[in-house]
């Protein structure tokens, strides 16, 4: 272990960590220097305690050299986007609503991997309430990415997206909405899951959109991920949508897929994204690698073939209605009145207008917008016009799912139909912005497993694969991730987050 | 305070018909909040019972009581409710600071419970009120409002918010419109809630102490003319917090309308307020310009699906109702059912079963709580149940006069001291000598004052005018100052003057 700390694998370190080749202290503060060094450009946390985290990261070396048992994660730096509560260290969701508010508890997968001994580095940007897809909603701060300083790192987990796949941090954890973990995921080239909804508790995640909101890991590798989604899984008693199921066994289905066997799996392209007739919005370098990637599946031995979901085309309007109007109402404990921000409390104005007022200035114009929508949708006289058709839609989605299983054993599909595009180049648009979540939304609505995969690059920019599975069957997801990982690596002679390291060193 | 015209009751009831409809909200007595683990008990130190959950912080998540579900089943089932197979909570979106999340969480169109009914009697006559449904949310906290001189928000300088009530269970149950009840219509309103607070009590699901806001009632009031085929315009009448309330806002509800009415105008349909202190109602928030709650099913709770095994558990284990109970009161106390209707409409029935319960004849028990205790709180202008005087210190009351310490009309000092909070009956007894003087000194003493005080009747009474001795008997009670027994002085004066 030397030099190359911040690109090392997860798993690796994990590995040095426990044979004592590595100390905590060492690899945390390899990361807190990078960050030191690199975030002031890119943008990638908004809070980062380095005396804390070297004092935890020393606690769990302390713990380790007095023989205490611990767990696998102890001692591996982490980052967790500003959406995961926190007890004592600022939650903001990417907000100026709760701006310098200092949460009193922990969400459940915060208290998980704090007991799992890792090591928080810092929380990283979003957009606000994890409303978007660039992390230019961010009421703070821009996010670069790092394979090209001028682009967006997707969003809206963009903070953990930058994070990792520019060494700031190991592993993250994103939450994905509509496809906040996957999108910024294949944007900067990493691998990004989002688990079976039910499946990890959404105790102490700012909610979104209750029905759709999931966390879930963002890593350098597949089997990174399924490790640190192995950590945060599991039924809690506090989240009522929890499951009540043993917690998946994902590590030993991404090794099992790295050996690259996968005679037996038949794979179902879904037509309605990307496919013929509908390439409406898909760059071809992305719709080329995408198919490349399915090639190589098949090399692998799996049965491939196209599966038609009509439903799916309606998915983008069933999400933006579905999604602000549970916003509208989550949002509205914003008032001032018990944390946060509290705008034109001067004596001279009544309660309405100071919960106006925060408001007012307390959120910015894309969660202004979807609140304004959602709270259309769900006026009486529209319900059922809105959102109780949008309910409908998501039923046939379901159900194009429901039948696709009954042919094949996962879906797949282009990630995001684009690289990441120009820092700007949207913000004007926001019909544009939405269409970047037009292959991660089915998956969302349906509550199914999806994993997205990088499968190269186009224009020099990552490219990722979508993998859907069926609920509670995200082990699968695993398993062909890592296959296609393995097999692409094979193939190029090293890890596709190598050449963003190789891109660095020829700019420096 | 009420500038409103109003007709004589009497009167409006030659020209107009009420129609009523209740709304009824129980705190229920978990242990813990309907979505959280916080305490629920009354009284503690504000904001003390709260946690990230019912103070709706962010990331909080709501996780449901299953003894508040089983609960609202039980009240379900005693109401005769058909019991949801499927149920959902659903979000009440408003802006208050008592609502720390921005919505209540509530039930809209998936109700545990729905149509049942229970049958209420006024004057021997019985009255089928429909039930609605039968819902489950959570209470609200409380907003203080500090600076003002009437403790409402207008001319506050500030309010506080205490969310400890934030959250506790609160079960709704919805009366459908319960129209011919014409004059009765204030009676069997109070009727309907005293009723529903006995099968609360029974059931054991809440204390229902209205005074602490256990139980809390919205009474809608409608006048429509006579032969109206339709109903008229509804005012809705919130926080109505005692029985005697209940009944006194529906009078002055049909009072108040019948002048609006007369005067050719519109009853508007509003929100009023009930006034303890006057027995009147004010104009609240208007409903025409209410605000669209905008109700969706609640996604952070998974959906309810009551297993029909369970629920027919839960009905088999329910205790005997009140109406059942007091058929087989009136057996046991050899009363009829008139009687055991003033009983209930006293509200009086498990007062008078507990006093039994604690010693006292039925006879005895019933004399005291429909004579004596109801005059007292009706002077009082409470209901008897928040006397502060509990069935058992009854019972040792009735048992000190059986016994002879005392007599009726020392009881009745005796009774001044136990709900002036001097005690336990015997202990006012004692504190303030009260008993019954046997054949003491002291006793004696007076008897021979009185004769010696009254020759010219001592000796009519000697010449054998025996009725005579009665104003000798009342010389000795007046200057015992009513601690003698009369028979005893009786028979003294009698051993003295007649001579055998």
């Amino acid at each position: 272990m030397s030099a190359d700390l911040t690109t090392t694998s997860a798993a690796d370190l994990s590995r040095a960590l426990q044979a004592g080749d590595l100390s905590s202290a060492e690899v945390t503060r390899a990361y807190l220097d990078r960050i030191a060094a690199d975030d002031g450009e890119l943008g990638a946390y908004l809070h980062v305690d380095a005396e804390a985290a070297v004092t935890s990261a020393e606690a769990v070396d302390a713990a380790r050299a007095a023989g205490e048992e611990l767990g696998p994660l102890a001692g591996v730096p982490l980052a967790l986007k500003d959406v995961v509560v926190t007890a004592g260290v600022p939650t903001t969701s990417g907000s100026r609503i709760l701006e310098g508010w200092r949460p009193p508890y922990d969400a459940t997968l915060a208290a998980k991997l704090k007991a799992a001994g890792t090591v928080l580095l810092g929380k990283t940007n979003m957009d606000e309430f994890a409303m978007g897809s660039s992390t230019e909603n961010s009421a703070y701060q821009v996010t670069r990415n790092p394979w090209d300083r001028d682009r967006i790192p997707g969003g809206s987990s963009g903070g953990s997206s930058a994070a990792v796949a520019g060494g700031l941090a190991p592993w993250s954890i994103g939450t994905d909405t509509g496809g906040s973990i996957r999108q910024p995921a294949a944007l900067t080239g990493l691998v990004g899951h989002k688990p079976t909804y039910g499946s990890v508790s959404r105790y102490g995640l700012v909610a979104f959109s209750s029905s759709l909101d999931q966390a879930g890991p963002m890593a350098r590798t597949v089997l990174d991920a399924a490790l640190l989604h192995e950590a945060i899984a599991g039924h809690d008693a506090h989240d009522s949508t929890s499951i009540d199921c043993p917690v998946p066994v994902l590590a030993e289905a991404a090794r099992r897929g790295a050996e690259g066997e996968l005679a037996g799996l038949t794979v179902g392209v879904v037509r309605e994204l990307g496919g013929e007739g509908h390439t409406d919005g898909y760059e071809d370098g992305v719709l080329d690698r995408f198919s490349a990637a399915v090639a190589l599946l098949e090399s692998m031995g799996a049965e491939v073939r196209e599966v038609s979901c009509p439903a799916f085309d309606l998915a983008l309007p069933a999400y933006y209605l579905i999604a602000p109007s549970e916003a509208s109402s989550n949002l509205a404990r914003f008032d001032g009145v018990r944390y946060g921000l509290r705008v034109g409390d001067d004596g001279s104005r009544d309660l309405d207008e100071v919960m106006a007022l925060t408001r007012e200035q307390g959120f910015g114009p894309e969660v202004k917008r979807r609140i304004i929508l959602g709270t259309y949708a769900l006026s009486a006289g529209y319900y059922d016009a809105y959102y109780g058709q949008a309910q409908k839609v998501r039923t046939l989605i379901t159900r194009d799912f429901t039948s696709a299983w009954d042919d094949v054993d996962v879906l797949v599909s282009p990630t995001s139909p684009t690289v990441a595009w120009s820092i700007g180049a949207r913000v004007d648009d926001p019909i544009a912005m939405y269409a970047a979540d037009l292959c991660t939304l089915p998956a969302s609505l349906a509550g199914v497993p999806a994993i997205s995969v990088p499968c190269g690059l186009s224009e020099g920019l990552p490219v990722g694969f979508q993998i859907m599975a069926p609920a509670l069957a995200d082990d699968r997801c695993y398993r062909v991730a890592a296959a296609l990982e393995a097999a692409q690596d094979a193939a190029r002679g090293h890890r596709l987050l190598d050449e963003l390291g190789a891109k660095e060193n020829t700019a420096s | 305070m009420s500038t409103d015209t109003l007709v004589e009751y009497g009167e409006l009831l030659t020209r107009y018909e009420p129609v009523i409809g209740l709304e009824t909200h129980v705190e229920l007595g978990t242990a813990s909040k309907m979505f959280c683990g916080c305490s629920t008990t009354f009284g503690a130190e504000p904001n003390t019972q709260t946690c990230p959950v019912c103070l709706g912080l962010p990331g909080s998540l709501p996780a449901a009581n299953a003894a508040a579900i089983e609960a609202t089943i039980r009240i379900g089932l005693a109401l005769g409710c058909r019991i949801a197979t499927w149920s959902r909570f659903a979000r009440k979106n408003y802006f208050y600071p008592d609502i720390p999340k921005g919505f209540q969480t509530s039930q809209y169109d998936e109700p545990l419970c729905t149509a049942g009914h229970l049958d209420v009697e006024v004057e021997g006559e019985t009255y089928r009120v429909e039930i609605e449904r039968v819902h489950l949310e959570e209470d609200t906290g409380k907003n203080l409002h500090v600076g003002g001189s009437t403790g409402r928000i207008h001319g506050a300088d500030h309010s506080l918010v205490d969310y400890n009530r934030a959250g506790i269970p609160l079960v709704e149950i919805v009366t459908r419109p319960i129209p011919g009840a014409g004059a009765k219509a204030p009676e069997v309103a109070k009727a309907y809630v005293t009723e529903l607070r006995e099968i609360l009590l029974a059931l054991g699901v809440s204390e229902v102490r209205m005074e602490q806001g256990n139980l809390r009632c919205d009474v809608n009031t409608s006048l429509a003319p006579i032969g109206s085929l339709e109903w008229g315009t509804r005012t809705e009448t919130k926080n109505v917090n005692s029985l005697r309330s209940v009944e006194r806002s529906v009078r002055f509800e049909m009072r108040r309308q019948a002048a609006v009415l007369d005067a050719a105008e519109r009853v508007v349909q509003e929100t009023r307020h009930f006034h303890e202190d006057t027995g009147s109602t004010s104009s609240g928030r208007s409903k025409e310009e209410a605000t669209d709650y905008r109700y969706f099913p609640e996604p952070d709770l998974v959906p309810i699906a009551p297993d029909e095994a369970w629920v027919e558990e839960l009905r088999a284990g329910l205790p005997e109702l009140p109406a059942a109970r007091r058929t087989r009161l009136s057996d046991e106390w050899g009363i009829s059912p008139t009687e055991m209707a003033w009983l209930v409409n006293a509200g009086a029935v498990e007062l008078v079963s507990d006093t039994v319960a604690a010693g006292a004849s039925p006879g005895d028990a019933r004399k005291w709580w429909l004579g004596e205790l109801a005059r007292r709180a009706n002077d009082a202008g409470t209901d008897l149940t928040e006397l502060a005087v509990t069935p058992a210190q009854v019972a040792e009351l009735i048992g000190l006069i059986s016994a002879g310490t005392i007599n009726d009309q020392l009881a009745r000092q005796a009774l001044d001291g136990v709900l002036a909070g001097e005690g336990d009956p015997s202990a006012v007894v004692e504190a303030r000598g009260l008993a019954v003087m046997g054949d003491s000194d002291e006793l004696v003493a007076a008897v021979d004052a009185a004769i010696e005080g009254n020759p010219d009747v001592a000796d009519k009474v000697r010449g054998g005018k025996v009725q005579a001795i009665g104003a000798l008997v009342g010389a000795v009670m007046k200057t015992t100052r009513g601690k003698a027994d009369a028979a005893t002085v009786k028979r003294m004066l009698e051993e003295r003057l007649i001579s055998s």
